[in-house]
C-alpha cells in the first residue's frame, strides 16, 4: 500500500503513455474517417461542376456557393419540373415531422390505455405490440403497399406518414416511464376532479417531456431518413422527399452531360443539416429522457 | 362540515383477499379521528374507500346523509394528503394548490384569492412560485395540506402524511396539522401507524387489527382501558406489561403466592400494568429483579423480571435505579384483566 502511494506521488513528470498515443490515433483516424467525407461535399458544393469534373476534390474553397445553392433550392429536376430541392425540403419535412409527431402521440395514447385503463389482456395486447418491432417495414412492405393503394392513399401526405406511425418503440418507452409515475399523482388528480383527460394532458404529458424530446429526436431522423418507403408509395415527383430526391440528380452520372456535382452534394448538405439541428437541439433533454426519470 | 357515517362496510380484494372485515362506526360532526394499526391492518384500504379510491365490497358509506358508495372521489366534497405528498412536479406551489379549484370551473381571480389565503394560513407565500423540488420536506407537506384547505372541503383524510419527514419536523407539524383543524372546524380521518401520532393528534381513536376493529375510544379511554391484550401491547411506549398471572381468594396472585392487587373471580387471567404504574419502595411487597437501566433524560426504563417474566419499570429521573433485586409496589385501580385465551378485556 505504501510504496504504491508512494510512486505515484514521486512522479511529478508525465511520461508519455504509448497505450495513450495509440487510443488517441485510433479516435482521430476515426473521426477523420467520419469528417473527410463531408469536408468533401462541403468543398464540391463551392466550385462548379467543371472544376470537379476535371480535378476532383481539392483543397480550395471556391466561389460557387450561391450559384449552387440557388441551383439546388429552386431549379426543378426530373420531368414536371415540379420537384425543386425546396419542395423536396419540405416535403421532407412533413414527413420527419408527421412521422415523429404521430409516433408520439400514438405511442402515448397507447401507453396510457395499457398503464392506466383496467383493459382486459392488457399485457397480451402490449406483448403483441412489441413483437412488432420483429416485423420491420420490409418485411411487411407489399401488404402495405397493398393496403395503402387501395385505401387510395398513393402520393399523398397521408399515405406517407399514416402507415408508418404505428410504433412499437415509443409505446414501450412511455409504458415503461408512466409505470414510474408514482401512483398517488393519479389519485390526487382524481380528488382535484381531473377526469382521464384532463389527466393526460394536464400532469402526465409535461411529465413526459423529456421523455418526448428523447422520442422526437429518434423518431424524427428515422422519419427523416425513410428511403423505401416514399420510394414506394410516392410517384409524382412533386411529392419526392430530399433522401429521394438526391439519388435522382446524381443518376445523370451514367448520360453524356457532366454531372451536377455542385447541386447533388448541396442537397445533400440539406438533407444533413436538419436532423443534426434537432440532434443538437434536443441533445440535453435526450440523455435526460433516456437516464433520468425527474418525478 | 361532515358527518361520516360507515354501515358494515367490507373490502374484499380481487384476490379473496378481505382486507376489511364489516366494520361500522360514525364520525360526529368537526371530529378528528385517527385510525391506527400496525401495516397491512387495513386502515389505509378503509381510508381509500371513504376517500372513493378503492371500491366498497359491502355496506354502506354516507357523507352528511348521502351515500357515496359510487360516487367520483371529486365529488364526495374531500380532501386528501397524502404520504408523499403527491404533489405535481412540473406545477409552481401556486398551481399546485390552485389545480383542484381550476378543475372545477372556478374564476381566476377568485382561485388566486383562495390560494393566496391558503398559503398564508400555512406560510408559503413567499414559495408560491416555487417548483416542488425546490422545497424542503416540510414546506412540501405543507404544499399538500394547503392543496386540501384551499378546497374548504366537508372532510380532510390524511394517509399517513407525517412518515417521510424527521422527527424534529413530525413533531412540530402534528402540532400544526392539529392546530389547523381545531381552527377549521373540518371533520377529518387520519391514518397512521405511530401510536404517538394517534395519542396527541385524536380525539378519538379507532385501533385496527386484521381488519377489525379492536377499539374505539378517546386516547385516555385507549391507554387506560384497553379492549384488548393487542391494543395494550400496541398504544403506549414501552408497550403495556403482559404477565400471566391467576385470580384466587379475591386476589391477583402470581408466581403462585404473591399476591400483586385485589381482584374478583377465579382462573388464569393475563394481567396488564403499565410501566408508569409501578412504585419502586424498599418495603414494597413484589420482588423484582432489575437486568437493564435505560437512561432517557427525562425518565428511566428498568428492565427486569417480574415472577421470570419480562416486565418493564418506568420511574422518573429523581428515581436512582442500579441493576439488581428491588421491591415495587402496583398503583391501585391500575391493573388490568384479560382473558389469556382470547386477549379480550375481562
Amino acid at each position: 500500500m505504501t510504496n504504491l502511494s508512494n510512486t505515484t506521488i514521486a512522479a511529478p513528470t508525465r511520461r508519455i503513455r504509448w497505450s495513450r498515443l495509440l487510443d488517441h490515433a485510433v479516435l482521430i483516424a476515426g473521426s477523420l474517417f467520419l469528417l473527410i467525407p463531408l469536408l468533401i461535399v462541403l468543398q464540391t458544393t463551392t466550385t462548379t461542376d467543371v472544376e470537379t469534373m476535371k480535378n476532383g476534390p481539392q483543397l480550395v474553397i471556391g466561389s460557387q456557393f450561391d450559384d449552387n445553392l440557388k441551383d439546388a433550392m429552386v431549379k426543378a429536376s426530373g420531368f414536371s419540373g415540379e420537384n425543386t430541392g425546396m419542395s423536396m425540403l419540405i416535403n421532407s419535412m412533413i414527413l420527419g415531422l408527421g412521422f415523429a409527431l404521430g409516433k408520439i402521440i400514438i405511442g402515448m395514447m397507447a401507453a396510457y390505455a395499457l398503464v392506466y385503463f383496467r383493459l382486459r389482456f392488457a399485457t397480451l395486447a402490449f406483448w403483441l405490440i412489441f413483437t412488432t418491432l420483429l416485423l420491420p417495414l420490409e418485411v411487411r412492405i407489399l401488404p402495405s403497399y397493398e393496403i395503402a393503394q387501395k385505401l387510395g392513399l398513393l402520393n399523398t401526405y397521408t399515405g406517407l406518414i399514416v402507415p408508418l406511425i404505428a410504433s412499437a418503440t415509443a409505446t414501450f418507452f412511455f409504458r415503461q416511464f408512466f409505470r414510474s409515475v408514482p401512483e398517488e399523482l393519479v389519485e390526487a388528480a382524481r380528488i382535484d376532479g381531473a377526469g382521464p383527460v384532463k389527466f393526460f394532458i394536464d400532469i402526465l404529458a409535461p411529465l413526459s417531456q423529456t421523455m418526448i424530446a428523447a422520442m422526437f429526436i429518434i423518431m424524427f431522423v428515422y422519419g427523416w431518413n425513410q428511403y423505401l418507403w416514399p420510394t414506394m408509395i410516392t410517384t409524382d415527383e412533386d411529392m419526392y422527399t430530399l433522401v429521394r430526391g438526391i439519388k435522382q440528380i446524381t443518376q445523370d452520372l451514367e448520360g453524356t452531360n457532366i454531372p451536377e456535382y455542385g447541386r447533388a452534394n448541396m442537397l445533400a448538405l440539406i438533407a444533413i443539416l436538419p436532423p443534426v439541428a434537432v440532434v443538437i437541439f434536443f441533445q440535453s433533454w435526450f440523455v435526460k429522457g433516456l437516464t433520468e426519470s425527474d418525478k | 362540515m361532515a358527518q361520516v357515517s360507515l354501515n358494515n362496510i367490507r373490502k374484499i380484494y380481487a384476490n379473496g383477499y378481505e382486507a376489511v372485515t364489516p366494520t361500522s362506526f360514525d364520525i360526529a360532526d368537526g371530529e378528528f379521528v385517527v385510525l391506527v394499526g400496525p401495516s397491512g391492518c387495513g386502515k389505509s384500504t378503509l381510508l381509500r374507500m371513504v376517500a372513493g379510491l378503492e371500491d366498497i365490497t359491502e355496506g354502506v358509506l354516507s357523507i352528511n346523509d348521502r351515500q357515496v358508495n359510487h360516487v367520483d372521489p371529486a365529488d364526495r366534497d374531500i380532501a386528501m394528503v397524502f404520504q408523499n405528498y403527491a404533489l405535481y412536479p412540473h406545477m409552481t406551489v401556486r398551481k399546485n394548490i390552485g389545480y383542484g379549484l381550476k378543475n372545477r370551473k372556478i374564476p381566476a381571480d377568485m382561485i388566486e384569492s383562495k390560494v393566496q389565503e391558503a398559503a398564508k394560513m400555512l406560510n408559503l407565500t413567499d414559495y408560491l412560485d416555487r417548483k416542488p423540488s425546490q422545497l424542503s420536506g416540510g414546506q412540501r407537506q405543507r404544499v399538500a395540506m394547503g392543496r386540501a384547505v384551499v378546497r374548504d372541503p366537508a372532510l380532510f383524510l390524511f394517509d399517513e402524511p407525517l412518515s417521510n419527514l424527521d422527527a424534529k419536523l413530525r413533531h412540530q407539524m402534528r402540532i400544526e396539522i392539529k392546530a389547523l383543524q381545531r381552527r377549521l372546524g373540518v371533520t377529518s380521518i387520519y391514518v397512521t401507524h405511530d401510536q404517538v401520532e394517534a395519542m396527541t393528534m385524536a380525539d378519538r381513536i379507532i385501533v385496527l387489527n386484521e381488519g377489525r376493529i379492536e377499539q374505539i375510544g378517546t386516547p385516555a379511554e385507549i391507554y387506560h382501558a384497553p379492549a384488548s391484550t393487542f391494543v395494550a401491547s400496541f398504544m403506549g411506549a414501552p408497550p403495556m406489561n403482559l404477565i400471566d398471572a391467576r385470580l384466587a381468594d379475591g386476589q391477583i396472585m402470581i408466581n403462585g403466592n404473591t399476591a400483586l392487587a385485589p381482584a374478583q373471580g377465579t382462573g388464569a387471567i393475563t394481567l396488564g400494568i403499565r410501566p408508569e404504574d409501578v412504585e419502586i419502595h424498599d418495603d414494597a411487597p413484589i420482588h423484582f429483579h432489575v437486568d437493564i437501566v435505560e437512561e432517557l433524560g427525562a425518565h428511566r426504563l428498568l428492565h427486569g423480571q417480574l415472577a421470570d417474566q419480562d416486565f418493564t419499570i418506568h420511574v422518573g429521573k429523581d428515581v436512582a435505579a442500579t441493576p439488581g433485586a428491588t421491591r415495587i409496589a402496583i398503583k391501585p385501580d391500575c391493573c388490568c384483566l384479560f382473558d389469556p385465551e382470547t386477549g379480550k378485556a375481562l
